[in-house]
């Protein structure tokens, strides 16, 4: 397909011997019928960042029935993605696009796949910790963090700090969450629940 | 103000209100009041997890909703939310919890009892449009706004349970009551980037161009929003889109909250526009609005 970016002799192969393993493996963690597909090109249509993603909504979900594993796991689609829900209320055959995207992100992290969108999961990630110290987020001390982080701080978002601090926008005391035990106890579920769901699906 | 009409709910302002988007928090509690709703704060609510949630840990992420919906349950008031993200994670979470596996995983024994409704959709549905237009003093007809529902109030409609996804009318009917000359136009649901702002804003700088460029041509001289995320995204990066395009615009960006207060006439509006990093305050002198 021409807006592919590169087919590469691996997809050929693997596009002829599919590997339905990854496919069902993808449909149990997501609990959405990806096999339903059949490539009406709906989801990409109404795809707000189409411009900014590797391979297209349609392709990617092609992609899981196929196998194609790494290629998914390693685009940039799957972080690019805004979460617009345009896809899932669009497709004729209900799959939940947006969600599946969020299942493909969470399966890269969780087989340590270095993200094709490096500051964006650094982003989730530092927003995630906020959440986890505090149990709201507190803009300033993610912002900081953040940038200081990935070091992608320029003069206009330095700029744009400054004129929010200026009109109030920013406080310099966060608001946290009195019952912080409560909140430990949500992140140590969520774990041991991360980790339960992985050697499921290997099995 | 007389018990008798007072309608009380639970309220969960979620983050952003009380940071980058404090003048929606504020408009929303002078209107309440103007309204005669009483808006009690969810006690010791926490973060609903918005994209980052989702986006890393599922489990997580329907878990922190739940301790909110618990919360919430308990006060046994219906939930009202002005954050389209928050709302859209509440709504997803419930919907969860009542159907999904999640019933037996996480036995917190919500039933659902309470509804949980966006703040437009509460106060044209349940305080309605006879009690908003009786507070109107100052109507607003130089205003010509687009309203921008953006993403997350309407869908996917299965969970937000909205009944026209494509083309939502809640703030338009508001507006208009308002005495606002509403613009149609076909960008109402289209999405602003949200999140990507901080790790990719040359994404969200496109999206929101393309969203200014097309409320302009809809002959709009305003947008209303009903989300602190796309209210910042609008407003935040416009002068940035200026500087790179070399050109205009700079459309005000209100919460439709902001406008309801204004055309009641709450003494509390004097506040919001300076928080503005696009100020309103030249174009409302202009109307003869402030
Ligand atoms: S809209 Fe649905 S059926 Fe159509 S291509 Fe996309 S996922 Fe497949
Ligand atoms: S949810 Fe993601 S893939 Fe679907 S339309 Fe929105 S940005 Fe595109």
């Amino acid at each position: 397909m021409s807006d592919t970016k590169k087919i590469t002799a691996n997809h050929v192969a693997r596009a002829v011997i599919p590997d339905p393993g990854f496919g069902r493996e993808v449909e149990e963690k997501s609990r959405t019928r990806v096999s339903s597909c059949f490539q009406c090109l709906k989801c990409t249509g109404g795809c707000p960042v189409t411009f900014a993603m590797d391979i297209m909504p349609h392709q990617a979900i092609r992609m899981v029935q196929l196998g194609m594993k790494d290629e998914v796991l390693e685009s940039s689609t799957i972080w690019v993605c805004a979460s617009c829900e345009t896809c899932t209320t669009r497709c004729p055959n209900d799959i939940d696009i947006a969600h599946l995207m969020d299942t493909l992100r969470q399966t890269a992290i969780a087989e340590k796949i270095t993200p094709a969108q490096k500051e964006i999961l650094a982003f989730h990630r530092v927003f995630m910790m906020t959440i986890r110290f505090l149990g709201r987020l507190y803009e300033p001390g993610m912002l900081g963090a953040l940038k200081a982080w990935t070091r992608t701080l320029n003069r206009g978002e330095i700029k744009l700090g400054w004129k929010m601090f200026k009109k109030g926008k920013l406080k310099i005391v966060p608001r946290a969450v009195g019952e912080s035990r409560e909140l430990r106890a949500i992140f140590a579920k969520a774990k041991q629940k991360v980790k339960g769901e992985g050697s499921k699906v290997k099995g | 103000m007389k018990n008798s009409k007072l309608i009380k709910v639970s309220y969960y302002p979620g983050c952003s209100l009380d940071s980058s988007g404090r003048e929606y928090g504020e408009s929303t509690e002078a209107v309440a009041r103007d309204l005669e709703v009483e808006l009690g704060e969810l006690p010791d609510w926490n973060c609903c997890g918005a994209t980052s949630g989702h986006a890393t840990n599922e489990r997580l992420d329907v878990l922190l909703s739940a301790r909110n919906l618990w919360i919430a349950e308990k006060a046994g008031r219906d939930l009202v939310v002005p954050c389209a993200a928050c709302f859209q994670r509440l709504k997803t979470a419930e919907k969860k919890l009542l159907e999904g596996p999640e019933k037996e995983e996480i036995p917190i024994g919500y039933q659902g009892k309470i509804r949980i409704k966006h703040l437009a959709d509460f106060l044209w549905e349940d305080v309605g449009p006879k009690k908003i237009r009786e507070k109107v003093r100052k109507p607003l007809p130089g205003l010509k706004p687009v309203c921008y529902y953006g993403c997350l109030t309407v869908r996917p409609p299965r969970v937000t349970g909205a009944r026209d996804p494509e083309d939502p009318k809640v703030m338009d009917n508001i507006l208009k009551i308002l005495g606002a000359q509403v613009m149609n136009w076909s960008y109402k649901t289209d999405c602003c980037g949200g999140s990507l702002v901080l790790a990719r804003p040359d994404i969200v700088r496109r999206l929101v161009g393309k969203l200014l460029e097309n409320a302009e041509e809809a002959g709009a001289n305003c947008v209303v929003t009903a989300c602190p995320l796309c209210q910042a995204n609008l407003d935040g990066q416009q002068d940035e889109i200026a500087r790179e395009s070399g050109k205009k615009p700079k459309l005000p960006i209100f919460y439709f909250t902001e406008l309801m207060g204004l055309a009641f006439q709450n003494p509390d509006t004097k506040g919001w526009w300076k928080r503005h990093l696009t100020d309103p305050r030249k174009f409302l002198k202009e109307k003869g609005l402030i």
